[in-house]
């Protein structure tokens, strides 16, 4: 049981890749033989997946010539 | 030192990454496009501070926080410091991780997290209180490690990690209000195996 509970409230820095080579091989070894915990690991990974990927943006394209004018000129107003 | 005359180069191609950020934060184009041309025009001026072969996207980030939180924000009334109410761990798991056993498919709650539209799941982090929002959008969508993000916020690591926790719980419930109210899911008692 105590694995179990290990294993969940190491979740994030799991996820987050902030546990030490030890900890990580340990809570790896672990959801591959327990069911019940590797679930709601896969279940956070894909909705951090699905976050990040729903999250984009496509930046304008006056933003970036007007980004591109702006360094431009100001290049010319600062010596090297 | 970083030489100026090869900041585009270098610099363009993480516009994307920072225009996201940056709505996240001003939620508002118009501000946003703002902040991103401020943060570039600051970063090129101060080019010359960055150290070569340490982390560029990290510096950016920084000078773009530090850009919205004393140019932008200053305009708002108040600073956003609402609290959080206490959310169960595993919040959305536990109401739509059980439906993986009820529809008998494997990919049942990949497919219903499939389903939120990309303005909901926008809308949910933009729902978040500034302090917490910044943390899960940092770690989450950009993938910075608990130091980078604590070094942007320029707040202790151990901040960094309730910031996220409970951002990321918060987020979980108004992910779980959009699929209530779109339907997607029947809400479930609390039987998850955990």
């Amino acid at each position: 049981m105590s694995d179990c509970q290990d294993a969940l409230h190491e979740l994030y820095g799991f996820l987050d890749g902030e546990l030490t080579d030890e900890r990580r091989g340990a809570i790896r070894r672990h959801l591959d033989d327990c069911q019940p915990c590797a679930e709601p690991y896969d279940f956070e990974a894909e909705l951090r997946a699905v976050v990040r990927r729903k999250c984009q943006e496509q930046v304008p394209e006056a933003l970036i010539a007007k980004i591109r004018t702006a360094l431009e000129s100001e290049a010319t107003n600062i010596p090297d | 030192m970083a030489d100026r005359a090869t900041f585009a180069d270098q610099t363009m191609g993480l516009m994307p990454s920072l225009y996201a950020a940056a709505l996240r934060m001003t939620r508002n184009p118009a501000d946003a496009e703002d902040l991103v041309q401020e943060t570039y025009l600051r970063a090129y001026r101060g080019f010359d501070g960055f150290e070569e072969g340490t982390n560029l996207k990290a510096w950016l980030y920084r000078i773009l926080t530090n850009t919205y939180i004393n140019s932008y924000r200053a305009k708002k009334r108040r600073p956003d410091e609402t609290e959080l109410d206490e959310v169960e761990d595993l919040y959305l798991y536990r109401r739509i991780g059980g439906l993986e056993a009820a529809m008998a498919g494997r990919s049942a709650e990949e497919e219903l997290l499939e389903r939120f539209t990309d303005a909901e799941v926008k809308e949910a982090l933009e729902s978040l209180p500034e302090n917490f929002r910044m943390a899960v959008l940092l770690a989450d969508v950009e993938g910075f490690a608990y130091k980078e993000i604590a070094e942007i916020l320029d707040i202790p690591i151990g901040t960094v990690m309730s910031r996220l926790h409970r951002g990321r719980k918060a987020l979980q419930k108004r992910l779980y209000e959009f699929a209530v109210e779109r339907n997607l899911t029947a809400p479930v008692p609390n039987d998850a195996h955990v």
